[in-house]
């Protein structure tokens, strides 16, 4: 393998001069060998390529293979690295090149064609300019001219990289590489030193709220669980991110899986088990992939295990694969689930911290809250204290996403306004569109729109404007997106992933969704008290938002009004024009689309009257044809289709 | 009783109801989907009623109780597709295919999937077709793409 040919440690070294050793400080001469295995220096020019999924699907595999082709072609020593995802996911595929004694430069949209070029630049010291993204800094080494620095883009100036510290950087597969930029250290010296009490007491110091969205203080829930008397607690890992939009719990696991690994031995150990349970997603292959060898590799090293370090600390570490359930990111559900029965709630008390898996103990705690552990104490719970505002601490990961310049998973101080995140960081809408709204969280999240974008993004300031902070997901959406079609579309995965135990969520979800089909549906022949019944629905949708909310059990039920109350907010308007006016000026809700042909711009070539389904368009050869209202359904086939543009929506 | 199935149970010694979904997922694993009979044979080893099991696999979205296509579609229907028109893509290609989300083609070729996000947000739309994704799709490009996995067969 490529990557273990600059690793001049093996095993005992790594373990008895770095893991056991328990000084702030390692000395000198252990930090010079780390500094080689972690890439700080390097002896060889190395090539990095991000292989996660995202990078995978923009054709990094196709990149890696003519990397490799093009390296051996030439006879050139260089190291080939796959890292996981840097979290730029609009550059992908990405390259990186450090040559010894220069920086490490980024490469965007990298494609096995481009490839030879910007290799033959950088290898004979010309950067391709053009392709280049940044450099990162660093003073030990000579920077190359005229490249900005990766630090000082727009898209990293706020983002507070604690998290994603080792994106892109290390080798996922390594452990090696993880332990030389300080993993697993904590946990070692934790096992040996600290009891179970301390762990859970700097945990609460340090202020980590759950990051599954409910924002509870972690150290607090630990110590519940540690208190209740049991035979045998256990610890739940919750990877099963389902959200639609939403996929940062993958991106951490597939680049830096053994900060997660560190976080969930921390973990059990506060909480005082001897089995942890990771439930992640069926879906997530190459996440699976990477964990499952990740936790081999740990327990190769002795982390994992009996008697770990001799401390007396048993522990091991079971993947089950969800079955696919967006219920089941609940934490009772997820239990059900784990027991083998349908993944549906189970009412509150008693919490799953006193009586959860199997009636024992159960601490569920989110991936990203887990990974946040090892850092609390690599550098101190006051540190952590002092990042975020005084609600929330700590940074959190999001996904920008939809209709924005930079997409990408970024990872910023809590409290940082939203706007920041969208104009800064995501650089805005493209193609000089005006900014709508944005959606947060997920089906569970919620609008934010107008002047409440300048909000701070914290559990708290977005409660108090109705948005829950859910998974981290923010799709923006422009002036193209239509409210009342992403609310539908909100719905009507919410009504489809309902576990249908309580009937408030089950059928109230439904009418929601049925209101909104309503109001988007084709009025045809329709008299003004058909009209009339449509808007009532609308009127009734606040009274049956406040139902869902108080009577549901689960947070799926209780948050899944959210979307509707808060386009109700902001939108107003676009929900009258669409009863009254039977429009939809965004052009997105298909039925109310009209369809016209302007009469100066249409030859006659009769492409759109063979292309109509519904044999809507008439007229002769070579004369402007029309479009007969009734019969048409607003596909927009005849849209695609004419070569003239003469058909627009009215 | 099926070999091949009996020899995924033997991996699951004095099996629990907790074992019930990973042997599920084993069993879909290797024969792509649940068959009744397999159903059946699962309820006899754990020994619970073949209902139970039932309505426990059609409860996830992961199962599928019939055989996918030699084409697997997956659609991807995030939040970040559906704002750029995935809605579309997916009436184009149910009009394309004649089936549904969920349902295999008569002639055992395709079969569809909806799936909520697959993490590519910046390539919306996208769709996979058994391990090739298909990026930044528009509804007239489908035709194509299905033509060209049907020539492909053909050759």
């Amino acid at each position: 393998m490529a990557s273990k040919t600059h690793i001049s440690v093996d095993k005992e070294f790594l373990v008895n001069e770095v893991l056991r050793n328990e000084s702030v400080e390692l000395p000198p001469d252990t930090e010079r060998k780390l500094k080689y295995v972690r890439r700080d220096k390097v002896k060889v020019p190395v090539v990095f390529i991000g292989t996660g999924s995202c990078g995978l699907i923009s054709g990094a595999g196709g990149t890696l293979e003519e990397a490799k082709k093009y390296l051996s072609e030439r006879n050139i020593g260089a190291e080939i690295v796959e890292t996981g995802c840097t979290g730029f996911c609009s550059m992908e595929p990405m390259v990186e090149v450090q040559l010894p004694g220069k920086t490490r430069i980024s490469f965007r949209h990298v494609t096995p064609e481009k490839l030879p070029f910007i290799l033959d630049g950088i290898f004979n010291n010309i950067v391709p300019e053009e392709h280049a993204i940044g450099q990162y800094k660093n003073k030990s080494l000579e920077p190359w001219k005229n490249v900005a620095f990766i630090e000082e883009l727009p898209y990293y100036t706020l983002q507070y990289r604690n998290l994603m510290k080792n994106w892109g950087r290390i080798n996922p597969y390594s452990i090696e590489e993880y332990i030389a930029s300080g993993g697993y250290r904590p946990y070692v010296k934790i096992i040996r030193n600290y009891t179970h009490a301390e762990v859970c007491d700097i945990v609460e110091k340090s202020g980590l709220q759950g990051r599954g969205g409910g924002g509870f203080l972690t150290g607090k829930k630990w110590k519940v669980a540690h208190a209740v008397i049991a035979d045998q607690r256990y610890l739940l890992c919750n990877a099963d991110e389902s959200d639609p939009g939403g996929f940062a719990n993958r991106a951490m696991i597939e680049s830096d899986p053994h900060r997660l690994i560190e976080g969930i031995l921390i973990a059990a150990y506060a909480v005082g088990t001897s089995k942890a349970w990771i439930s992640i997603r069926n879906d997530y292959r190459i996440a699976i992939d990477r964990l499952e060898r990740a936790i081999e590799r740990a327990r190769d090293y002795g982390l994992v295990g009996h008697n770990v370090f001799n401390s007396g600390f048993n522990i091991d570490i079971i993947i089950r694969k969800g079955p696919g359930a967006f219920v089941c990111g609940e934490e009772t559900a997820m239990i059900n689930s784990l027991e083998g029965k349908r993944g549906m709630p189970r009412p509150k008390p008693p919490y799953p911290a006193v009586s959860g898996l199997f009636g024992k103990p159960t601490v569920v705690n989110n991936v990203e809250t887990l990974s946040n552990i090892p850092a609390i104490f690599e550098n101190g719970p006051d540190w952590f204290n002092e990042i975020g505002n005084e609600s929330a601490k700590g940074t959190k990961i999001l996904v920008l996403s939809g209709k924005i310049i930079n997409h990408g998973v970024i990872e910023v101080p809590l409290g940082t306004k939203v706007k920041d995140l969208v104009f800064v960081a995501g650089q805005g809408i493209p193609d000089n569109k005006e900014f709508k709204a944005v959606q947060v969280g997920g089906p569970s999240g919620g609008f934010l729109a107008g002047e409440d974008i300048d909000v701070p993004y914290d559990f708290q300031s977005l409660a108090s404007k109705g948005v829950y902070m859910g998974s981290g997901g923010m799709v923006v959406l422009d002036q193209e997106c239509c409210i009342i079609d992403t609310v539908k579309y909100f719905m009507n995965f919410i009504q489809q992933e309902s576990c249908g135990k309580c009937i408030p969520c089950r059928e109230g979800t439904g009418r929601m969704l049925e209101v909104f089909e309503n109001i988007t549906k084709r009025p045809v022949d329709e008299d003004r008290h058909s009209t009339l019944e449509r808007f009532k629905g609308v009127m009734q949708l606040e009274n049956l938002a406040g139902v869902i909310k108080d009577t549901s059990l689960c947070g799926l039920g209780q948050k899944a009004p959210n979307t509707v109350i808060s386009s109700l907010n902001y939108f107003r308007e676009e929900y009258e024009e669409h009863i009254f006016d039977r429009k939809c000026t965004a052009g997105v809700c298909r039925e109310l689309r009209l369809y016209y042909i302007s009469v100066d711009k249409c030859t006659g070539c009769t492409i759109c009257a063979q292309k109509c389904p519904e044999s809507a368009i008439i007229g002769t050869k070579r004369h402007p044809f029309f479009i007969v209202e009734e019969k048409c359904t607003g596909c927009g086939i005849c849209y695609d289709v004419c070569k003239f543009n003469a058909i627009s929506v009215k | 009783m099926d070999e091949r199935t009996s020899a995924i149970l033997a991996k699951y010694p004095r099996g629990h109801r907790d074992c019930l979904i990973p042997i599920l997922q084993d069993i879909q694993e290797f024969f792509g989907y649940l068959s009744e009979a397999s159903l059946v044979e699962v309820g006899r080893y754990l020994d619970l009623p073949a209902g139970k099991i039932f309505g426990l696999a059609t409860f996830y979205n992961q199962f599928r109780f019939e055989p996918a296509g030699r084409y697997h579609i997956r659609l991807c229907h995030g939040t970040s597709c559906h704002v750029s028109e995935s809605a579309r893509i997916i009436r184009e290609l149910e009009k394309i295919l004649g089936i549904r989300p969920g349902q295999t083609s008569r002639d055992g070729m395709f079969s569809m999937e909806l799936v909520a996000c697959m993490g590519a947000c910046h390539l919306a739309p996208l769709i996979q077709v058994n391990e090739v994704h298909h990026t930044s799709i528009k509804p007239e490009d489908l035709k194509d793409i299905i033509d060209s996995y049907i020539h492909g067969e053909e050759e």
